[in-house]
């Protein structure tokens, strides 16, 4: 009846439990509120049934600012073991939970706040900055946030129920097939990692057709803002690569589920089809998750500098040549495979090329600044921090595309912590600097400034301080996902050191929170209007907060930085209203989700009925939404008038 | 709406319909690359020569392709708005599907009576996984005709329907496409070794 599960799988360690507890407590708790204040009806019809693609896109974020403190959570424990366990001590945590912790870490920084933050700025960002109401599919984009909310689920519900995945953050097999890992765990990370992929696919699909189809008029390609080449690029990448993940995990869930034989060590299967594989979508995810990040500085550097982009054009051959390069230097990940000289040399080859457009990239944004009127804001301050950071991190990853060189420090510290220098000096500080950026635009207000530099430096040194030693250390042989060292080898201080620079970035995640709340307290002293930064595209012509349908007339453009043309010649936004479509609530999306998410559990735990329904209940789900003709709803002109002319604020 | 609204909103499903094909076209091509890989990994198990029956699949192809081209005829029916001629034509189109189908599913049984199911080599695990694949999009066709036959009978060939029906042509060919791949790839070139 109930498969694999049992009252056991609940009973769990010492610090899980207090995760298990936490998470049970915090959930009554939230909903107990919502009862409390009666906030049930309004929380379904302002946010879980909304296809405002900016609704949704707040809703991401949230998430993903979540998943970030649980993934925040997990480095403490790791940076703790590893500064303690040396020579006789064995620190916190056990071996088996360390390698749970660590699959869990990479896991979720990836899938579930790096993707998480970029399908919140692709909603809240690019149907406004190309001068559009709405994406190309509301209800898709819908049913992909659920998705995603599904993923979220499915890789929080083992610290409640079961156990996490052990085998990694990209679960090489035949570590993660069932002879080598027969709980649950591998499946809950498949299954998170499954239905999450496929609503990122949607989305994907969803936003190239927007940019394709949905563009203002006027707006040819080589005028778009270079946040939306950005995003193109991005997109294009989902589309060829997350297909690939989906075969991918499909054959390993096969493998642990009906006993085929794709990746085992016998019968004929071979795991390195399954690494080949993997990387493919591995290698495009990293540049799905960069190129979105070029796009904000992209925009921050334009603004600050008071200046037009330097080298509009080359900035889109980089993000074209980026986009095409990232297929062709998957082999970079496994050198060690034994490919063969003369395939690691082409490898290396285009993986030190790919070097090529970023730079360019660089030197475009730094010739913006130059003889510009620079403001030094937080975002700006972002933006130098993340040019040091990334220099550093794509010199070192120059560096190990030497297959030479690689065979050394392959699978040590210094990888993990190249890439860390890519992914948090890269995408994350892109992140920050943009959510700094265009919070006014939605919130009416801006975030404290002091708190923001505040959080910068703390960010910015403890950054340094957590990941320069894991260089020294993995050139000294330290290999990475290790729970316990000799005490001869002298690494105990280099791991402390890096423990207390995590700790400074805790000091600055926290400084973060602060700035949120003090913003969100003196909200009236910072209240801004449509223009705060005296920005240069279209989405500072939207009001502020942004109307439902973004523009009541759709702006013509004639120029790129469109916003800032119609500023130089004093053009006032037509006032000729038209009714106006919108599409209606619908909850179907979240239904959506939580069947996939019935039907996810279901399989992870064997529990083959309620797989089914869940199953069967997202077909039928589909059929009735999609065969339905009643999807749109129409404001009138006359309430548009009206909307438009109550003056800021009073809404 | 009017003519001009309704050709802008084809104009979108239309291109996001063709780069979902184009994700399931690489999905297919990873699981074509397996099973390229894999396909001489028999573990002493039967290879391709022992167990493809040629004349059997011949006749699958011929009916899929049969039924695509009376899918295409049904379009060009639904477009003349006769809505009779619409129906019988898709209801052909999914009768042969479903023909299609049940040859593909009696081939697999039959292989997994002799013991040569997917547990038996890394070769046919990708064998039955890759075809399989491609039957469940079949069977996926198949549910989507049926709810377009009961949707056309209720509202008749409004703009939505025609371009359900549209997509749902171009559903029906890309599936065909798929399968003249699997029919070289696995079957013909299997059995020329």
């Amino acid at each position: 009846m109930l498969g694999q599960l049992t009252l056991e799988a609940f009973q769990k360690g010492l610090i899980e439990m207090g995760a298990q507890i936490g998470l049970v407590v915090g959930g009554l708790v939230v909903v107990g509120l919502l009862f409390y204040f009666k906030k049930w009806k309004w929380l379904w019809k302002t946010w879980i049934t909304s296809l405002d693609p900016k609704k949704i896109g707040i809703m991401y974020l949230i998430l993903a600012a979540f998943m970030l403190l649980r993934g925040l959570a997990d480095v403490l424990m790791m940076r703790a073991q590893q500064a303690m366990s040396s020579g006789d001590a064995t620190g916190i945590l056990s071996s088996d939970h360390f390698q749970q912790v660590f699959s869990a870490h990479g896991t979720i920084m990836i899938f579930f706040v790096a993707m998480g933050v970029i399908f919140a700025l692709f909603n809240l960002i690019v149907p406004s900055q190309i001068g559009a109401r709405d994406v190309a599919f509301p209800f898709m984009n819908s049913v992909s946030f659920w998705l995603f909310f599904v993923g979220v689920a499915l890789i929080n519900l083992p610290l409640i129920v079961g156990e996490f995945s052990a085998a990694g953050w990209l679960a090489y097999p035949p570590l993660s097939g069932l002879e080598y890992s027969p709980g649950v765990g591998v499946d809950y990370w498949i299954w998170a990692l499954q239905i999450a992929g496929i609503g990122s696919l949607l989305s994907g699909i969803n936003f190239l057709v927007t940019i394709f189809k949905m563009r203002a008029p006027g707006m040819r390609m080589m005028k778009m803002p270079i946040f939306v080449w950005s995003v193109l690029g991005s997109v294009s990448l989902i589309i060829f690569a997350f297909p690939i993940l989906t075969a991918t995990l499909g054959m390993l869930s096969l493998d642990r589920l009906i006993g085929t034989h794709f990746f085992t060590s016998d019968f004929g299967g071979n795991p390195m089809m399954y690494v080949n594989l993997i990387w493919a979508w591995g290698h495009p995810e990293v540049y799905i998750l960069i190129l979105p990040a070029f796009g904000i500085f992209s925009e921050i550097v334009a603004t600050f500098s008071g200046k037009r982009l330097f080298g509009y054009k080359s900035m889109v051959a980089a993000i074209l040549a980026i986009t095409f390069l990232s297929f062709t230097v998957w082999l970079h990940h496994f050198f060690t495979m034994g490919a063969g000289a003369n395939v690691n040399a082409f490898f290396g080859i285009m993986t030190a090329v790919i070097a090529v457009p970023t730079g360019v990239k660089v030197f475009n944004w730094l010739f913006t600044m130059y003889r510009g009127r620079v403001r030094l804001t937080t975002p700006m301050l972002w933006f130098l921090g993340f040019v040091v950071t990334f220099t550093l991190g794509g010199v070192a990853g120059v560096l190990m595309s030497v297959p030479a060189i690689d065979f050394q420090v392959h699978n040590t510290l210094f990888l993990v912590a190249h890439f860390h220098t890519m992914i948090i000096g890269g995408v994350l500080f892109g992140f920050f600097a943009g959510l700094t950026y265009w919070f006014p635009k939605f919130a009416g207000f801006r975030l404290n400034e002091r708190l923001g530099r505040y959080a910068f430096w703390c960010w910015l040194i403890g950054f340094l301080t957590a990941f320069v030693p894991l260089y020294a250390l993995g050139l000294m042989g330290a290999v990475r996902r290790m729970d316990h060292y000799s005490s001869e080898l002298g690494w105990q201080q280099l791991f402390i050191v890096a423990g207390v620079g995590v700790a400074i970035i805790c000091l600055g995640v926290f400084f973060q929170l602060l700035q949120l709340v003090v913003s969100i307290i003196q909200r009236k002293k910072n209240m801004v209007g449509a223009d705060p930064w005296d920005g240069r595209t279209l989405e500072w012509a939207m009001s502020t907060p942004p109307k439902e349908y973004n523009f009541a007339v759709l702006p013509t453009v004639t120029e790129r930085d469109a916003f800032w043309e119609m500023k130089q010649k004093k053009q006032l936004p037509s006032r000729n209203y038209e009714d106006v479509h919108v599409p209606k609530n619908s909850g179907i999306g979240v239904m959506v989700g939580m069947s996939a998410l019935a039907a996810g559990f279901g399989i992870i735990w064997h529990i083959w009925w309620l797989a089914l329904i869940g199953f069967i209940a997202v077909l039928v789900l589909l059929i009735v939404r999609l065969t339905s003709d009643d999807t749109e709803r129409v404001i009138p002109r006359a309430e548009v008038e009206r909307l438009e002319n109550m003056k800021a604020g009073a809404a | 709406m009017n003519t001009q609204e309704v050709a802008k909103v084809n104009n979108k499903y239309q291109l996001g319909f063709w780069v979902y094909l184009m994700t399931d076209c690489l999905l297919f091509g990873s699981l074509f690359a397996t099973y390229a890989v894999l396909r001489g990994a028999t573990y002493g198990g039967p290879t391709e020569a022992d167990i493809f029956e040629m004349p059997f699949v011949l006749a699958e192809t011929l009916i899929l392709l049969t039924s695509t081209f009376v899918c295409g005829l049904g379009l060009v029916a639904a477009k003349a708005g006769k809505q009779t001629w619409t129906i019988i034509l898709f209801g052909l189109t999914m009768l042969l599907g479903i023909a299609f189908l049940a040859m593909e599913l009696s081939e697999f049984s039959k292989l997994i009576g002799e013991g040569f199911s997917w547990q038996r080599s890394a070769f046919l695990s990708a064998f039955f996984v890759l075809v399989g694949t491609h039957g469940a999009h079949i069977l996926a066709g198949l549910i989507w005709v049926v709810v377009m036959l009961v949707r056309v009978t209720q509202r008749g060939l409004t703009p939505n329907n025609l371009r359900r029906l549209s997509l749902f042509a171009l559903f029906w060919h890309f599936l065909d496409v798929i399968w003249i791949f699997i029919f070289t790839v696995v079957y013909l070139m299997g059995v020329a070794k």
